[in-house]
């Protein structure tokens, strides 16, 4: 019996041995966890355990050139529940339904849903989210956000753009711009436990948001709503499918007006501003359509105000002067093709002058000949007309042009009048500028500068100038052309009394030529001697007369007279206007 | 060995000294066991209250409560236990079994049992819900070692071999049904009384071997099973997330403990710092709840812990080598084996040293029928060492 128990101890002594190595085996195990691989686990439950809220960071407001503000920030709110912070769920939903115009089914659903936030309303007003705060209900959350808010409405809504929900650009210089407008989001890092419910006196590490810059552009809200009255009128008279207008500075390229009636209202982008006729296109499409900003997003055939660039290529080319005399038939003969004249009976015999007042084809014709396809591809390409005027909009169209290789005479010819090619309205106003002010070619531009949230740091935005794409000579010679056309030519209706104006009328027939529309325009500037002021109005399948001098000058004419007083350019005294009167009779 | 005042010792007792003799009474042990039962309270509330005010209304202490209240009732039965004479218990063995039988026939196959996540444990009312499997292990531990002493030289031979396993395996299979977990830890106490009991090596050696062999190449051993229909798919489940938990989406319960245990480092978080028990440890008063003791004491605090365990263990040991009679011994040995077995499994487990499964940590983990057998046990090893007589 006793070397029975002796043999009992002994066993007894091994299985509390092994026990003890047992967990002597864990405990090296624990080590293991909680040393070597403490690090990697900490960090595994950290992110577990953390919780990022973003706070967002105001947009940048948007500034008209003289401060006025046409992008702005509104404060919304955010109501949420949640729900095991509620006590008195009966009177959460009698509250948020009565407040907020919700039926009590649909509040009491989102009240007893168990989760832990649960959105009941969004883009409150800052009014009634502070009613609602006021009641201290537990459980109700009021979260403020910003809200892009336009204050003109549908104001210049193709060139600003608007935001989508995240606050950022979609299209237009919200887009465009998005880098500097849109701040920089702060966080909030909270811990939260298995049912993110955020823990109170938990570590919290916040990093404050940025708000976005502020963006002041060359646009002048005084000029953008008369252009937009304007073109608004013209659009009605003429039952017209749209009209652009562009307003700009030919001096430097600073865009004072982009209208593209019909606008849309910026704070509802998503409605569409007119009647869809058939129901060919999407929805989508539509939007699109609507969204899109014509006067830089698409081309057309300039037509007869393209003849600018012929007349200022020929001069300076020296193929042609403003007293050469030439003769029209009414029509040109170019290799087998015989290419009318809009005055079919012909202008018969004519200066060079008279020829660009008449806005006659076949001496064009002419000019572009004797400048050889080659030379006149050089001009071209000088007069930065080939690529984009790379203006700080998004998806700006390039120039439609025949390659080089295969350009005969006849599209030679037709190019030198303004047809078989296409560029964007903005493409023919920037040549235009760089045509008269002395021939420095400009970027056309809205961006100015942008300033800092608290206004400490300004960053002014430089635009290439290319200067020397031809003479000063040429230059004059173009402005005196262009203020005849409007003083004796087609575009006598722009004529204002007091003011030296000069520009070219333009009439395109669409493509396809039978369909029998067209686009009227006109380019004008002011003062013809001195321009400080360009424009030019496009107007898509006007009904009824369709010349551009008959229909689109006017519109100018009116646009300059309120306008120009306004930009301090004073009418010439009646000495100045006898001075004129002689020059003209030259 | 320690010297210890007798229990029952008067003032004018010094000079009855010759006639009776001194006895042995285990304060050690007993404060090891106040000291771990009061430090898993403090643990329990820790890892619960966050919870618990949560689904009890604000009610934090709930599980700290409960647990208090039985393991207060549960102290006064180990001390009314440790005094009376152990010899007492051996007629109670096989009442014990019989009621064990009783019990978890009632637990399995009757409406009786109360169902939970699937699994019938459950036994009795609402308010004097009970596990059976507690009262298992207490009845196979007395019926073990009064088997052993009746049977003496003949426990080696086929005899013993045959009752031991009449008395453990059908029970541990009734109480596998709906526990795997402790049915593995009825039939290791049978084990380890088994081999303190007889004088053979090679069954035993055979039976570790086998054991150490399944551990080291569980996969492909359970894939086999599994293709043969004899373990279940989730069982296989199981095992291939012990191997990476990190490769499974239902590996997130084992990565939580792990996360657990990982974040405490060396020193921990402090005690009530834990956010892990705030819903990302399933269970963490409970199987779970070392994983927090990690996090908030660190390792320092877990090895401490393991550390009273195995101060605990050495006790029993050292009762049971001095215990008057075999008998008393084999009772200790049980007792030693139960609580051994379930320490490691249950670090084993949260430490993801094994495939998951539920273990309660001894006198620490929540669960009242578990902290009241325990009790008991705990007053059965004092009852043996009190029989201890100190040697002049």
């Amino acid at each position: 019996m006793n070397r029975n128990l002796s043999c009992h101890r002994g066993r007894t002594v091994f299985v509390c041995l092994a026990g003890c190595l047992a967990m002597l085996a864990l405990t090296g195990r624990l080590g293991y966890l909680m040393v070597c691989r403490s690090g990697y686990y900490s960090q595994m439950a950290d992110d577990l355990h953390q919780r990022e809220r973003t706070i967002k960071a105001a947009r940048g407001r948007i500034l008209d050139r003289s401060g006025t503000v046409i992008a702005d920030n509104r404060t919304v709110c955010t109501i949420s529940v949640i729900h095991n912070q509620i006590t008195d769920p009966d009177r959460v939903t009698e509250v948020l339904s009565r407040e907020l115009g919700l039926s009590a089914e649909k509040v009491r659903a989102r009240v007893e849903k168990y989760s832990s936030r649960e959105i009941v309303g969004t883009n409150i007003d800052k009014e009634l989210g502070d009613r609602i705060r006021d009641y201290r209900l537990d459980g109700v959350k009021v979260d403020e956000d910003y809200k892009r808010y336009y204050p003109f409405d549908s104001l210049a809504s193709r060139v600003l753009g608007f935001t989508g929900g995240d606050n950022q650009g979609i299209i237009g210089l919200e887009v465009e711009y998005e880098e500097y407008l849109k701040g920089k989001n702060g966080v909030i890092l909270t811990m939260a436990d298995a049912a993110g419910v955020e823990l109170e006196n938990a570590f919290e590490e916040r990093i404050e948001p940025e708000a976005g810059a502020d963006l002041t552009i060359s646009l002048d809200v005084n000029i953008q709503t008369y252009a937009q009255q304007a073109a608004l009128k013209v659009m009605e008279e003429k039952n017209a499918g749209r009209v652009s207008v562009i307003v700009m500075n030919p001096q430097n390229g600073e865009i004072l007006a982009m209208v593209n009636v019909p606008e849309f209202n910026l704070n509802d982008p998503f409605t569409l501003n007119t009647e869809p006729e058939d129901g060919s296109l999407s929805q989508q499409d539509l939007l699109n359509r609507m969204w899109r900003n014509p006067s830089i997003n698409d081309t057309y055939e300039p037509g007869s105000t393209f003849k600018i660039i012929t007349a200022a290529a020929g001069l300076e080319a020296g193929v042609v002067g403003l007293d050469d005399t030439f003769s029209c038939p009414g029509f040109r003969i170019v290799e087998d093709r015989k290419i009318r004249c809009h005055k079919t009976s012909g202008h018969g015999a004519e200066t060079f002058v008279q020829a660009t007042m008449n806005s006659c084809n076949p001496v064009f014709i002419d000019v572009g000949q004797r400048l050889g396809v080659e030379n006149y591809y050089h001009y071209f390409t000088q007069f930065g007309l080939l690529g984009k005027t790379g203006v700080d909009l998004p998806g700006e169209a390039a120039t439609i042009m025949h390659k080089k290789e295969n350009m005969g005479l006849v599209e030679l010819a037709t190019v030198s009048f303004g047809q078989s090619f296409q560029i964007t309205p903005l493409q023919l106003i920037t040549t235009a500028s760089s045509i008269i002010n002395g021939g420095s070619r400009v970027t056309p531009h809205f961006g100015l500068r942008v300033t800092s949230a608290g206004g400490e740091s300004v960053h002014t935005f430089s635009w290439p100038v290319k200067s020397g794409i031809l003479s000063e000579e040429t230059s004059a010679n173009m402005r005196y052309l262009l203020e005849q056309v409007v003083a004796e030519g087609g575009g006598k209706k722009a004529a204002l009394e007091g003011y030296r104006i000069g520009g070219k009328t333009a009439t395109s027939e669409k493509l396809p030529r039978s369909a029998n529309k067209y686009i009227a325009s006109f380019l004008g500037f002011a003062p013809a001697d001195d321009p400080q002021v360009i424009a030019l109005i496009t107007i898509d399948e006007p009904e009824g007369v369709y010349y551009g001098g008959t229909i689109a000058a006017p519109v100018i004419a009116d646009i300059f007279q309120n306008i120009l007083p306004y930009l301090g350019i004073e009418k010439e005294s009646a000495q100045a206007e006898t001075v004129f009167a002689s020059t003209g009779g030259n | 060995m320690q010297r210890a005042e007798a229990g029952r010792r008067t003032d004018g007792a010094a000079r009855k000294k010759q006639k009776r003799p001194q006895r042995f009474y285990d304060y050690s042990l007993l404060f090891a066991i106040v000291f771990l039962t009061i430090f898993g309270l403090i643990m329990i509330y820790s890892a619960s209250s966050y919870k618990a005010q949560i689904t009890y209304k604000g009610d934090a202490a709930h599980f700290l409560v409960r647990q208090g209240v039985i393991a207060g009732a549960g102290f006064v039965a180990m001390i009314v236990i440790s005094k009376m004479d152990y010899h007492w218990y051996a007629k109670l063995a096989p009442a014990g079994i019989f009621l064990s039988w009783i019990l978890m026939i009632l637990v399995t196959f009757t409406p009786l049992g109360h169902e939970s996540n699937g699994k019938k444990r459950w036994l009795g009312p609402e308010s004097l819900r009970f596990q059976p499997t507690e009262l298992v292990k207490v009845a196979v531990i007395v019926a073990l070692a009064a088997m052993i002493v009746k049977l003496g030289r003949r426990t080696d031979r086929f005899a013993g071999k045959f009752w031991a396993i009449m008395i453990v395996m059908p029970l541990a299979l009734l109480v596998v049904l709906n526990n795997l977990s402790s049915g593995i830890i009825i039939v290791g106490i049978g084990f380890v009384m088994m081999f303190v009991g007889s004088k053979e090596k090679w069954p035993y050696a055979l039976c570790m071997g086998a054991a150490g062999i399944v551990y080291a190449f569980a996969g492909p051993i359970c894939k086999f099973l599994t293709d043969f229909k004899i373990m279940q798919p989730y069982q296989l489940e199981r095992v291939l997330i012990w191997q990476d938990p990190e490769a499974y989406p239902k590996g997130f319960q084992v990565l939580q403990g792990l996360y657990a245990i990982g974040s405490g480092g060396l020193f921990g978080k402090g005690l009530g710092q834990s956010i892990q028990k705030m819903g990302f440890v399933p269970e963490a008063q409970n199987d779970m709840i070392f994983s927090i003791i990690c996090e908030e004491l660190g390792l320092f605090g877990a090895v401490s812990v393991i550390f009273i365990f195995v101060f605990i263990i050495y006790r029993f040991m050292v009762i049971a080598s001095n215990a008057p009679d075999l008998f008393g011994a084999m009772i200790v040995v049980g007792v030693m084996g139960h609580i051994a077995i379930q320490v490691i499994l249950n670090i084993a487990v949260v430490t993801n040293s094994m495939p998951n499964t539920g273990i309660t940590l001894p006198f620490i983990s929540y669960g009242g029928t578990s902290i009241l057998f325990l009790m008991v046990e705990m007053g059965m090893v004092l009852s043996v060492s009190n029989q201890i007589k100190l040697e002049k």
